[in-house]
């Protein structure tokens, strides 16, 4: 919780917004990976055919393994990322980071081998004071391609932190 | 081919069949592996309460987000298309609660050759709460495209 501030909002988030981040590229896509994400998501039922069986999925009209549009092939990055200057709120406060929700658009799937590159940038924020003192909410747009320059999902997603 | 809903039948009002799961750290543990979600909140009761939840550890946002694509592509089957899936996050997921993906049908269009529906949906808790409103657009095949 924020105390003795007054503001969240740090200049490092005034000069970031509007403004797109450094392109991130993700490892390939394993079909384990989409295998393991279907069988977490879909616990303790059996995912569908569609996000593990190859020989199934040739006879959609997908020609083969797709991933689960939520899938994240950002995961597990082999060194951990500090999240950019302008994701963090004002310096020396501590607080608790939550999801407040997301709007995906969806365009090519995520497909085994497939390669995606990221981009983000702060469209907003604002703060106000709520339940839990102060709160802050940020507003971030991310968008994917393919190593196609096919493009592959949106996010607007709302962060709130507190 | 599985064909599950056809643009044609469906009618505005129409529901989606209820999805569910009961969630507790089985469920949270496993996504938290596959998508490196390793937050104190989600794994541990004490950083639960010193988040701000009296019970504990809750689950994440994202797996109930998971859970409305799931529920939406057992809906259509596989040769149709998710296009759009959005939600608020209003209440938290706490041990051992029965989440069911709920949507209606609000909305058919046919753009740019696509038959496009958009639903309402939403994931209630045992105790009717709505966790998390949001909406959805899926493409689907009509019955002249699948002769």
């Amino acid at each position: 919780m924020a105390t003795g501030v007054d503001t969240l909002i740090s200049p490092a988030m005034q000069d970031a917004k509007g403004k797109w981040g450094e392109p991130r590229v993700s490892p390939p896509i394993g079909v384990s990976d989409i295998r393991k994400w279907a069988i977490a998501t879909y616990w303790p039922e059996t995912p569908p055919q569609i996000y593990w069986d190859e020989a199934y999925a040739k006879t959609t009209k997908w020609g083969g393994i797709i991933a689960p549009p939520d899938f994240n092939p950002f995961a597990w990055p082999v060194r951990r990322q500090t999240p950019p200057a302008s994701a963090q709120p004002v310096a020396g406060v501590r607080l608790t980071n939550m999801n407040g929700g997301q709007t995906d658009t969806f365009g090519a799937p995520m497909r085994p081998g497939d390669v995606v590159t990221a981009r983000t940038r702060l469209q907003d924020f604002n703060e106000r004071q709520g339940r839990f003192g102060l709160m802050l909410y940020a507003y971030s747009e991310t968008e994917w391609t393919n190593q196609k320059g096919e493009f592959v999902r949106r996010r607007i997603s709302t962060s709130i932190r507190y | 081919m599985t064909v599950k809903v056809q643009f044609d039948e469906l009618r505005v009002g129409d529901e989606l069949p209820p999805w569910s799961r009961q969630t507790d750290f089985m469920h949270w543990n496993r996504y938290a592996a596959v998508n490196d979600e390793f937050v104190p909140f989600h794994m541990d009761d004490e950083a639960g309460r010193r988040a701000g939840n009296q019970p504990g550890a809750f689950g994440m946002g994202n797996l109930r987000y998971a859970y409305l694509a799931n529920a939406l592509r057992d809906w259509i089957g596989d040769e149709a298309e998710i296009r759009e899936i959005g939600c608020q996050y209003r209440a938290i997921n706490q041990k051992n609660d029965v989440l069911t993906v709920v949507g209606q049908v609000v909305e058919k269009e046919t753009v740019d050759g696509e038959n496009r529906v958009k639903l309402t949906i939403n994931v209630m808790n045992q105790a009717g709460e709505a966790t998390c409103p949001g909406h959805a657009v899926v493409v689907l095949p009509s019955r002249a495209q699948l002769r």
